[in-house]
């Protein structure tokens, strides 16, 4: 694959050099002149100085041809613009961009790039993981096939504990997978008999949050905290 | 009419008065509290006991132009000095909150031309002085032959 990526920053860098081991055509744009130098040093050739928000910039770099582009540059503007330039000018096919300010997200969405990646985001699930306090945990987007996967602790309050799988009244478009307890993982059945503790992953269509967070939340729904844990 | 312009420098802040004396309503959203200033110069009054409507914030953040009013603006002007910024706001003007005009200043020329042909009306200030320029040097041009071939006159 030929793929081209913007911003030489410690991410693109080391994008680009994995991408390079894995036998990619990559071309790196850097817009700043003594970081481009530095990186030369190792890319050489596989690095381009200029700013790729320029149409000129990213046709130097062959953009007609590339197969992938990656924006990872430390401004969410840049990001957002180099990947619409690259798929609706240029028709790239694959394009993934770095969202630096979660708060930027929905703008990522509206121009319609996707899919964005933002770190702030991924360190938030892993602690809210790590931390499962908050209970109704967002595990993964698929954003193409329209899915989402979560993940809920059942706390002493919930409405659900002691209950058949079978008898719960799952919304249409959701789905139980997966079990943790104590430590060890299984896929329930419509006998398994939910505990407290039971860490419990589900896929669902998107949406259908609000309906499983009534289900699983705190018995009576006194309405105190959002939480299920 | 109701307008709403980001970006409170030279250009955006002498459209906004300009537009505030024509009797439009106005609000300015800037980063900047000092580009406040900038509103009322040869102003014998405040920019608010005009009429006019001032915020501090960045275009980028929906609490700042909801704050300064985009969800009732009947033209959105992006004139921030940044050409990324103003591409990406006023998208977000026509997507989300569908603004009926909005105008977009790109100093970039291949990028005004090219997010125009999307439907995005841009004004390029570059694009207007090289032809100026251009037309400008073969004015100069043809005068200076005719003079050189006809002597002065």
């Amino acid at each position: 694959m030929y793929i081209i990526v913007v911003g030489a920053g410690k991410v693109g860098w080391n994008l680009a050099r994995e991408l390079l081991e894995k036998n990619h055509e990559v071309t790196v744009i850097e817009s700043d002149r003594r970081r481009y130098l530095t990186v030369e040093q190792e890319l050489e050739h596989n690095v381009s100085y200029g700013d790729a928000s320029e149409l000129w910039v990213l046709e130097r770099a062959g953009i007609q041809r590339a197969d992938m582009v990656i924006a990872v540059t430390g401004d969410d503007e840049d990001n957002m613009l180099i990947c619409q330039v690259a798929k609706e000018k240029y028709m790239v096919e694959r394009i993934i961009a770095r969202v630096n300010n979660p708060r930027n997200r929905a703008h990522f969405d509206l121009l319609g790039i996707k899919p964005s990646v933002s770190a702030t985001d991924l360190i938030l699930r892993l602690l809210e993981h790590e931390v499962p306090e908050y209970g109704l945990v967002h595990l993964l987007d698929l954003q193409e096939e329209q899915l989402e996967i979560i993940e809920m602790l059942l706390g002493k309050d919930c409405g659900v504990t002691g209950r058949r799988v079978g008898d719960l009244a799952m919304p249409d478009g959701s789905l139980l997978i997966s079990i943790l307890r104590e430590g060890k993982g299984f896929v329930p059945g419509p006998d398994t008999v939910l505990e407290v503790g039971d860490e419990v992953l589900a896929v669902l269509d998107p949406g259908k949050e609000e309906e499983l967070k009534e289900i699983f939340g705190p018995a009576g729904g006194n309405g105190t905290g959002d939480g299920v844990g | 009419m109701f307008i709403l312009i980001v970006g409170c420098g030279r250009v955006g802040s002498s459209l906004a008065r300009a537009m505030l004396q024509e009797g439009h309503e106005v609000s300015c959203l800037d980063e900047d509290p000092e580009s406040h200033a900038r509103l009322e110069v040869g102003l014998d009054r405040g920019w608010e006991d005009l009429g006019g409507r001032f915020t501090v914030g960045a275009g980028l953040e929906t609490d700042a132009l909801v704050a300064a009013g985009i969800e009732e603006a009947d033209a959105f002007i992006a004139s921030t000095d940044g050409d990324n910024t103003n591409i990406v706001i006023s998208q977000i003007a026509q997507r989300r909150y569908e603004v009926p005009t909005v105008i977009a200043r790109i100093l970039d020329p291949l990028r005004a031309e090219w997010y125009q042909r999307q439907g995005l009306h841009t004004i390029c200030p570059t694009r207007v002085a090289i032809d100026m320029l251009e037309t400008a040097v073969k004015e100069g041009q043809g005068r200076n032959g005719s003079s050189n071939g006809g002597g002065r006159d």
